[in-house]
Order: C-alpha cells, then structure tokens, then sequence
C-alpha cells in the first residue's frame, strides 16, 4: 500500500506555531507523533505570521498570551461546528484588549482539566464566555497600560490603547515590545471579576462585520475534521450494530466470511464496564472499505436487550397514557400553578394536543474517533461538543484515571446536539486499549443513524380557559417525550414544585412569557422512549417542540376567541410581574417578545391580501430558556396545493432581539441555518421507531430540507447593547407553528402533526 | 497496483478495483478535503471532477477512475482562488463547512462548462448536495456571483 505524504505537513506554517503553543502548554510528548496528522483547528494558520517562535510570551491569565512579535493568540475551548465560535469569542476579548484583529490568533484546545466545563451547546457560547472574555481583555490592557506607562516614564491614567499600542500623548511603545521587556502582572478568576469593561460605545470589534477565521479552510478542502485524523500504525474499525440500543448481549461471533475479504484482521467484542455501548462487535482491518465489507459479512448473535419490539405509535401511545395519568411527571414554577379553579370557572375552555415525530440529527460527518495511546495517556482524536461529560465515562469504559485520556480537538462536520453526546469516542477507545494500536473507528450513514440520539417524538396538551369578555384566565401545557438529560446528565435535572425531577431540556419553551394567569406546566418523560433508544439533544432540543405545540395552540385561541393572531399574542405580552425580566440576561422581559412579534408582522404585511391559497402564519417564542431569552418571532408565507396537499414554503420573515450581536454576518448565519432547520422539521424530515431501530437511515429515505425548497429569507436583529444571548437554536423553534399557522390561514385546515405531509394536508382538506 | 492520476499527479494504490475512488483518495492519496456523508451518493460530501465532471467519488470504483483524470477540492486551483471559492468566500457561504467541498466541486463543473445559467439552473445543478447547516441561500448567492464572474472573464 502506497501512503503519500500529507503535502501540506511540511510546508504549514501552522505546524511550527502549533508545535511552539503546545510545548509552551507542557505537552510536548504529543507534538512530534501528531505531525504527522496536523491536528487542530487550522484558524491559527491564517495571515501569514512569522514561522519562528518568538523568545518571550506573556499569560495574563489562562484564556490569551501575547508573545514578543506582538501576536495575541487567544485560548477557545468551544467547539467549531459551524458557528464561527473561534471568530466571535476572540473578538470579545481582543476588543478588551484593544488588540490589532490581524496580530489575534484563534486557538482551539484539547481538553484539559485546567479549562473547567467544557461544553458548546444551549446556544450559550457567546452568551457565557462574553462577561469572562471581555474581563480577561480588560486585564490584560489594563497590566499593559501599566507597563506601558512605566516605560515612557509617564501615569498609567495618561495613557491609553488602541491597536496593540500603549499611547501617551505623541510616545506609544507596542504590545510585543513591553512582553518583550518582561511583564509580571498575572490574574486569577476571581481577580478579573471586578474589573470594569468598557462601554458600548467605545467598542471597535464588536458588532463589526469581520471575515470569519475558518472560512477559508472550508473552502480550500484543508479544514481538519475528526475523520480526516490519521496516525501511522493505525487499523480501521466499523461496529456491526446489535439490534437494541440497551442492554444488547453478544452470543457469539462468526466472522468466516469476512476473513476472505482482503485486508481484514479480526472481530472484537467491545466489553464496555461505563454502559455506553451493549453487544458491540467490531471488525477491524487496514482499510476503511474493507471495515465496511468485513461489518456487512459478520454474523453476529446476540439476545436483544429492552425495546426489541417497539415502535413509534407504541411510543406516542405510552406518552398519551402518562399525559392521562395526573400524578404523572414533574410541574414547573411558574408562580401560580392551581389552575382548576380557572377551568371550573371558564366560560370557554380551548384543549388541543399535538405530536411529533422522531427527528434524525443526519450530521453530515458520521461519527468516528480515532483513539491512541501515547504513553500513558489515551488520546482521542475526535469531534466533540461535550468533553466535561464524556470524559468520566471513558475513565469508567478505560479503567484509567480521566487526567490521563485527552480530546483532541477538531472541526465538527456538523454538531446539532449529536456531539454533546460522545458516546461514540468509547468503542474506540476500548478497542485501541484492548488491541494494543491506534484504532479509527469511523460509522457508515447507516450505523450513524442507528447509533443516533434522536429527538424524541412527542405528544402535548395544551388548555386554557377564559372568562365571558375572552381574557385568559389559565393555562396548562402537557409535554411526555424522551428525556436526554436524564439519560446522559441526570446530575443537570432540577426538581419541579411538586419535588419530582425534570429535564429542563426536554420542557424549556413551554414555561413562556405570556400573561395567562395560573400556568401549569408539567414535564412527564416517557419511559418507553428512554428504555428503547437514547433520547438526543437536537437543534433547540425542547422548544423545538414545545413551541411547536404552544405557538400552533396561540393561534388556535385566537381564531376561538375570535381575536387576530397577531393582535392577541400582543395582547399578552404585558411584560408585567413574573414576565418583567430582570438584570442582566432578561431586562426588558416580555415587552422585547412584543416588539419583535410587532415588527415581524409589519415587516412581511400582515392582514394584507393574498394570493388564492397562499397565507400568513405568525409565531414567536423567547429562545431557548427564560434565563438567556432570545426574542423571536417568525411570519410564514405558505402556498398549499389543494390537489395533492403540497405546502410549499414561499418566504419567511424573522425579527429577533439577540441583545448585543458580537459577530454581524456570523449571527445572520446561525438564523438562516436555524429557520431552515425548523422548515426541515415542519415539512420535510422525521421518521419513526421500528422494532426499536429508526427505520430511515440513510439520505435515500431521509429527507432533509433541499437547495430548491429553501425559501426567501426576510431575517433582521433589533439594535441592542443588552447581554448578548444565543443565536444557534432560538430561529428553529418558530418556524414549524409558523408554518402550520399559515396554512391554516391559506387554506382553513389545522394540523397537529409535524412533520406535516402532504398526504395529510389532502385529507385534512377532504 | 493501479496507477491513478489526481491533480495532475501520478498515485500508485494498492487497493482491489471495486474499492471506492472516496477511500483510495483520502486514505492512499491524503487528499481530505473530499468528504464522507452517505456511501450512496445521495449528499454529494464526495464529488470531485473526472474529466471534468461532477461525480460522486462514494459510488465510482477505482477501476471507472484509471486513466481518467481526477480533481479534487485541493487541486481545483493552485491559489484556491476559482471563481467559485473566491465567491464562497466573500459571502461566509460555509458553516460547518463538512459540505462545502462537494458543493464547490459540483458547482465549478457546471459554471467551467458553462456559466450561463439562471436560477432554474442552479437549482438543477445544486439540488443533489445536502447542507446540514442549511447554507442554501449564501450557496444560491455565490453560485450567482461566480457564474457572473466567469461570463465576464
């Protein structure tokens, strides 16, 4: 086998900066064995710095260092998925730092212990490194300015910064300079906590347009994701997947007609002591495709574990049930949550429910990791959003202490919630360990499927009552669905009012801003979900179906209170009481729902005439929790079809208040991809348990939103200097009840199912 | 041994004649940049040009590439400044990016054979490349702008 060396390697002048960063950090041991394999994000590769390292580096304090040649190399523990995270985190503290942008390097680490959680999800990445990062910056120019005004001789409070200078009047001394001449001052956390940023008004990078730092390996093919990771020595690995998620046991193993196939080594049952994974088998060989064949010729017998026979009605069964069953789940706080006496008192009761379906996370990139011992230490080379949580159970699967297995770090070919999951990175792991080598296990489409964490399919009620004027006097909203948190982070489950726990993630959305007086909002996992796969965190994993319920419901209310859909939501929003917001992350509260439903509805003309069958659908949701809300609202334009039932998706229209945006056309990005995604789910993909396995796994049958469905996108932010929230997920969540909406006010028909199909339209319409 | 030619470069591998051309140019060439999403040529993560056009490098044996001459994402332009990339660029088309090769890889085919194309066009030429991240509407943008580049020129 002919092995050409990697043409990039010795040329990249990445390698020697990476290689001088790494050994700064103290892990010089992995330095030399990774060259061969250029690791890591590839954002530091840009502009051209100098290839020699310089002498002197200055470390403020953990998260950036400037070095002698004045290059600010700045430390992101988030992962890169799309997102342009590195961009947007670094411009946050080198706006602080008075940086010059082209002196700033991005860095993505490995995990470390030294970074604490390390988890990019929630759509929390800007929203919870802005307050650090800004203060880290603010350190840093602070000890400069100091260092600064010692070397000409003058007072720290004559002086400033701009652009890598310390400035006095007409002297200025640069960055690389004073970290030449040797800078003490360091800063711990807590240290960094009081010092004061800067005011809106005197920002430079934030909210400027900026050409994202990992655009350009994206587009040149040298962009590093975790299965482009390859070390020499390594064997290929494809699992041949049991036939249950859970709880699956290997009987035997006979692999006699994978051994004709060229290139094949064995099969290993992977004894997995965390629980991970069940009754895996994987065939191991020296190339890729023949992984492929030798897992297809394996025979393999194992006895099933729970959820053998399940299928997707039998889960929306089981979520029915539990629904009916009062005592059943766990009721939020939302202040006042008796609300019998509304319903006995109602002159109008309105009581729907919704469902959806399983929804397939299909990351374009199928899972793999690439597991190596390097001494003592197991390395993992892989993409993943959710290091903190994986670690433990690879410490469990490995019997090794976590300090001595590391992630290694690389661009994600797509996240949507399926890497906080890394359960992926164990097989791996146990089967270098076991076999002795470096072992890249890489899943086919197919096996990325059944190994996936679905979102779960769900089923929702939704009530409420109003008196005789049509005011809402209560509110109740019923969710049962699968629950990832419990599943994979039951430590991260808070108890509800009545003390039983719930999984914030599986709830989030139905806790809303609307005034509606008692508000009961109840979380009930669905056990048969949880025994028969692995619920998943997807794209804005609980409002994504919440809102789908709560939102369709809205509008639901209006047309029986005989009110505007828009009007009545508006209505609503008094932004009063417990939906006043507070300081920092929600000032302004429900009044900022208001505006964005306002100026999503003027923007794409609501009430005005429309074409036969072609309507307008409004919804609008606060994101992904009432701790970080993000203000959404979304209008839909739709075209039904009356003879086949066909919805297609002419325009949408999204206003969202964001607070400050740090990264202009980065945040327009996040809401395309996000409302798509919502358009995705509302009309085009899902699927459905089958004997316990999802019965579409491959793009043939699964169908995610395609280039020609995607509409026109009317998508604009409020101006703000409020906290920065997150961008990555709220845009999803409006989008399937905005559809629904709008097809209800097309063509009169009211579904309740997503995915909506056309055959339903069709019957909907008679 | 078969001898294979990508990027203008002669490669030896060692490999059987149904192998995959996506295996043999990522894991014998080192050529990463052509992607792995289905293995049934229903995303286009893999194409890459052979003689010119755009196939899906998941589902083309080795034996259909001999002779032929082969182009991948790395070897598209030496500056990685075609029209398409340059466009892809300028308006942040990727996100995850996982995509992006396959999609600039069908997208220079079409617009080097001819970049006269209107909107019914691009829709016919996009529509088998899957972006997870949803980036359809920069990509609609940036084939536009490249396919106007390239009549200029």
């Amino acid at each position: 086998m002919t092995r050409l060396k990697d043409p990039r390697a010795p040329k990249s002048p990445a390698m020697s900066r990476r290689g001088f960063l790494v050994s700064t950090a103290g892990t010089t041991v992995a330095f030399s064995f990774l060259a061969a394999c250029s690791p890591g994000s590839g954002e530091a590769e840009s502009d051209g710095e100098a290839t020699s390292a310089p002498d002197v580096t200055y470390e403020p304090i953990k998260w950036f260092t400037i070095d002698s040649a004045g290059i600010v190399t700045i430390n992101i523990i988030r992962a890169e998925m799309g997102q342009h995270v590195g961009t947007a985190l670094a411009r946050i503290l080198a706006d602080e730092l008075e940086a010059d942008w082209a002196d700033v390097r991005i860095n993505h680490v490995d995990s470390d212990p030294k970074w604490g959680l390390m988890v990019t999800g929630g759509s929390w990445s800007v929203w919870q490194t802005f307050p650090l990062y800004s203060q880290a910056g603010a350190a840093g120019r602070q000890a400069l300015i100091e260092a600064g005004a010692a070397k000409m001789g003058v007072a720290p409070g004559d002086c400033s910064a701009r652009a890598g200078e310390v400035i006095c009047g007409d002297q200025k001394v640069s960055y690389g300079e004073l970290v030449a001449g040797g800078i003490e001052k360091t800063f711990t956390e807590e240290e960094i906590g009081s010092i004061a940023i800067k005011p809106a008004s005197e920002r430079r990078l934030i909210g400027e347009p900026v050409q994202a730092r990992d655009i350009a390996g994206k587009v040149d093919g040298t962009a590093m994701f975790g299965i482009d990771a390859k070390v020499d020595g390594m064997v290929y690995a494809r699992p041949v997947m049991p036939p249950t998620r859970h709880g699956s046991k290997v009987n035997s193993i006979d692999d006699s007609a994978a051994t004709e196939i060229k290139g094949y080594r064995q099969a290993i049952a992977i004894d997995d002591p965390s629980g991970t994974t069940s009754g895996w088998v994987l065939a191991i060989a020296d190339t890729y495709p023949a992984a492929i064949k030798a897992a297809d010729a394996i025979k393999v017998d194992w006895t099933p574990g729970p959820g053998a026979d399940v299928s997707e009605e039998d889960i929306l069964d089981r979520a029915r049930t539990l629904i009916s069953d009062d005592s059943a789940g766990s009721i939020l706080d939302t202040g006042d949550v008796e609300t019998a006496a509304a319903f006995e008192a109602a002159a109008q009761t309105i009581d729907q429910t919704y469902t959806c379906n399983t929804v397939l996370h299909m990351q374009l990139e199928p899972v793999n990791a690439l597991a190596v011992m390097n001494g003592d230490t197991m390395e993992i080379h892989t993409g993943n959003q959710w290091q903190s949580l994986v670690l433990p159970w690879l410490s469990q699967a490995l019997d090794m202490p976590e300090e001595k297995i590391v992630l290694k770090t690389y661009r994600l070919g797509g996240g949507f919630g399926r890497r906080l999951n890394g359960d992926y990175a164990v097989p791996a792991a146990i089967a270098a360990k076991q076999l002795g080598k470096p072992v890249k296990m890489v899943l086919t489409r197919e096996d990325d499927s059944l190994l996936d964490s679905p979102r779960s399919p769900a089923v929702q009620r939704v009530r409420l009552a109003a008196d005789g004027e049509g005011k809402v006097t209560g509110m109740e909203q019923h969710v049962a669905a699968g629950w990832p948190t419990k599943a994979m982070a039951p430590f991260f489950m808070p108890n509800g009012v009545n003390g039983a726990p719930f999984d914030p993630f599986a709830i989030n959305g139905a806790n809303h801003w609307y005034a509606v007086g008692p508000h009961r909002v109840r979380a009930i996992e669905n056990t048969l979900a949880n025994e028969t796969f692995r619920p998943g965190w997807l794209r804005s994993v609980g409002p994504g179906f919440t809102n789908w319920a709560l939102e369709s419901f809205m509008d639901e209310a209006a047309h029986a209170l005989g009110k505007d859909p828009v009007e009545f939501r508006l209505s609503l929003l008094t932004g009063e009481g417990r939906n006043a917001g507070s300081a920092p992350n929600s000032v302004g509260g429900a009044r900022r729902q208001h505006e964005v439903v306002r100026r999503a509805a003027e923007k794409a003309g609501w009430g005005s005439e429309l074409p036969a069958d072609t309507g307008l659908g409004i919804a609008t949701s606060f994101g992904q929790e009432r701790d970080m809300p993000t203000w959404v609202a979304c209008v839909a334009r739709v075209k039904v079809d009356r003879d086949s039932g066909q919805v297609t998706a002419e325009k949408l229209t999204l206003v969202a208040d964001a607070g400050t945006v740090v990264d202009p056309d980065g945040a327009m990005a996040q809401m395309e991809g996000a409302s798509l995604w919502g358009l995705s789910m509302a009309l085009h993909e899902g699927t459905a348990f089958e004997k316990g396995r999802v019965k579409d796994v491959n793009l043939n049958t699964y169908s995610p939103l395609r280039f020609g469905q995607a509409p026109e996108l009317d998508i604009s932010f409020v101006d703000s200097t409020e906290v920065p929230v997150g961008l990555g997920e709220p845009a999803t969540t409006v989008v399937a009840p905005a559809i629904a909406n709008a097809i209800y006010d097309a063509v009169g028909v009211r579904l309740r199912h997503i995915p909506i199909r056309a055959d339903a339209v069709k019957a909907a319409l008679g | 041994m078969a001898e294979l030619k990508i990027n203008g470069k002669s490669v030896q591998v060692d490999a059987d004649n149904d192998t995959p051309l996506l295996w043999v140019i990522r894991d014998e060439a080192n050529l990463t940049g052509t992607k792995f999403g289905c293995g049934i040529g229903q995303c286009g993560a893999c194409t890459v040009h052979i003689n010119g056009e755009a196939r899906r490098s998941c589902i083309t044996p080795l034996e259909a590439a001999i002779g032929a001459e082969i182009t991948t994402i790395e070897g598209l332009d030496p500056a990685a400044d075609h029209p398409v990339q340059k466009a892809w660029r300028e308006l942040q088309v990727p996100q995850c990016g996982y995509c992006q090769s396959g999609q600039i890889m069908t997208a220079a085919a079409a617009l080097n054979q001819d970049p006269n194309v209107n909107d019914g066009d691009i829709d016919a030429i996009m529509t088998g490349n899957l972006c997870r991240c949803m980036t359809y509407n920069r990509i609609r943008k940036a084939v536009r702008k490249a396919a106007d580049e390239m009549k200029g020129a």
